[in-house]
């Protein structure tokens, strides 16, 4: 019934809010768990990793969609990807808001002392900080505004991934299995997007033409 | 192109058999990983730390019978039953705090022995049985401080270490004791990976294992310890961090030499030997200043942690004139 490419309307009327819903799923799971009381043995605790780890998934996902692109040739996923971006910066902040207020209560000495002196806690900080100017910029007519310095800005999530990953790989305590899946997949991503020519790209064509 | 003979396959490239059994652990773990990252969407909403899997007890609770009451942390506020036997760091399990209560139940804890050996006259073994019928075992209440900074307060039942220790004389030479945690994978499943050096290993100085406080715990809430808060036989120090306090104990040792702990092994500039709760000395990564207590709200205040964890008044001599800076 729905052909692919979608049309327009199917996208911005199916697809991107279907999507969206998604997205705001691990949230809204939280939120009511948080309404019931019922967030676990360690309420703070399960609100910290789980905006932690879904602000870090959709980080891998949304540099995911200019591969998955390539790969597939269905052009319209770079339509989905600023949504997929904008989520990045709900989560992470969600994700700061709950250290600054849950866990460190308003300490605001304790809390720079934190970011000054801890170094898991000073990358996932600058990660966070480098997110906001691409939030600020994420909107139609920033892009237009910014010309080709939109792009090299934009770039800058790339480094905010390496810092996330980090961030992740610094704070175990022992079993680093499940951050150096993160590390890997991004380790993926970042090969494909300096060497795409490994990517048995469907169309040539697509992988040139630039998101606009 | 060089086809190589089998006999040029030498024994050092054959896959182990444990790397060959965690391939599959390993395989599913990434698998799970992808599928978290693939689909933003449903599929991924049934990963436990969303939409926590229902914790169903696997092991009948036992009441305990003729379980002296004392006074230790009488007024105290109990952490929930529920809390305290469904939230655990037990790695021999898995790393998840609720991997112990889903998994621990493939434990054998009968018969089960434990081996005394070291720097004392009477070495030998003990069971299980035997620990609960030859000493009194009585209930105390104590604060339990994690050195991530969450705390409970659990009526532990036991006796003190040092009726068990004094009955394997230990001679002048016993300057430290240590314990063993069992090692078996196939029991204990967290253990089919290298997480930490296994078996685990904690250790006290003799002085501190010889305190009163210091228990050995049979169980807790009045029945006999449950698997996955390390059953049968566990160390409680309650003015130590939690991990001090080893579970599942098979072995202990007197010996004149600092014995080496699995956790100071791992990271000795983060978890020292003493591991004395103490707010004034930080964990590099977090301040230990105030902690979480579990069962309460997300909104709720944290509170202060005491030196000690509020035991100073009966421990804070067995460390006169130590820097707790350096030995922390």
């Amino acid at each position: 019934m729905i052909g692919f490419p979608l049309s327009d309307k199917g996208l911005r009327f199916g697809l991107k809010p279907l999507i969206f819903i998604a997205c705001l799923l691990p949230f809204g799971l939280l939120l009511e768990g948080a309404l019931r009381g019922d967030l676990g043995a360690n309420p703070l605790e399960r609100v910290t990793h789980v905006t932690g780890d879904w602000g870090l998934r959709f980080l891998l996902l949304t540099l995911a969609m200019s591969p998955l692109r390539r790969v597939t040739g269905w052009t319209q996923l770079l339509r989905l990807r600023r949504m997929l971006g904008l989520f990045v910066f709900f989560y992470i902040s969600m994700h700061l808001l709950t250290w600054v207020w849950l866990d460190q209560e308003l300490r605001w000495a304790n809390i720079v002392a934190d970011i000054v002196k801890r170094p898991f806690v000073t990358v996932g900080f600058l990660a966070w900080l480098l997110l906001v100017p691409l939030a600020v910029t994420s909107t139609r007519g920033m892009m237009r505004r910014l010309g080709r310095n939109w792009q090299r800005l934009h770039r800058a999530i790339y480094a905010i991934a390496v810092l996330g990953v980090l961030h992740f790989v610094w704070l175990v305590k022992a079993d680093l299995l499940e951050p150096l899946i993160y590390a890997a997949i991004l380790l993926l991503l970042l090969v494909v997007r300096w060497r795409p020519q490994l990517l048995p790209g469907l169309s040539r064509r697509a992988g040139l033409i630039n998101a606009r | 192109m060089l086809i190589r003979k089998p006999s040029d396959i030498r024994p050092s490239e054959i896959t182990p058999p444990d790397v060959y059994t965690n391939r599959r652990t390993f395989l599913k773990a990434a698998a799970a990983g992808a599928a978290a990252l693939a689909s933003a969407g449903v599929s991924a909403m049934s990963k436990s730390e969303v939409e926590p899997e229902p914790i169903v007890p696997k092991a009948p609770r036992v009441p305990m019978e003729g379980v002296v009451e004392t006074p230790y942390g009488k007024g105290l506020e109990l952490t929930d039953y529920s809390h305290a036997t469904s939230y655990n760091n037990f790695y021999e399990f898995g790393t998840n705090k609720t991997d112990p209560a889903r998994y621990a139940h493939t434990l054998q804890t009968r018969p089960w022995t434990v081996k005394v050996d070291g720097e004392c006259e009477a070495p030998g073994e003990i069971g299980i049985e035997d620990i609960l019928s030859g000493f009194t075992q009585e209930e105390r209440i104590y604060r339990l401080r994690c050195v991530e900074a969450w705390a409970m307060a659990v009526p532990w039942v036991g006796f003190p270490l040092g009726d068990l220790l004094r009955r394997f004389k230990p001679t002048s030479k016993a300057k430290y004791v240590s314990f063993e945690t069992l090692f078996d994978p196939k029991q204990m499943r967290g253990q089919r990976r290298a997480i930490l050096d296994w078996p685990y290993r904690e250790g006290l100085r003799m002085d501190e294992a010889m305190h009163p406080l210091t228990l050995l715990a049979t169980g807790l809430y009045g029945e006999f310890m449950p698997n996955q808060n390390g059953a049968p036989l566990r160390l409680v120090v309650p003015w130590k961090y939690g991990f001090k306090s080893i579970k599942s104990i098979v072995r202990i040792s007197f010996s004149q030499e600092l014995p080496e702990t699995t956790w100071w092994r791992l990271a000795p500039d983060e978890y020292g030997f003493y591991s004395n709760v103490n707010p004034q000395v930080d964990h590099p990564r977090w301040s230990q200043a105030r902690h979480r207590l579990i069962g309460e709200g997300l909104f709720s205040n944290k509170h202060e942690t005491l030196m000690f964890n509020g035991y100073a008044d009966q421990v804070a001599d067995l460390y006169r004139g130590m820097d707790l800076r350096k030995f922390f």
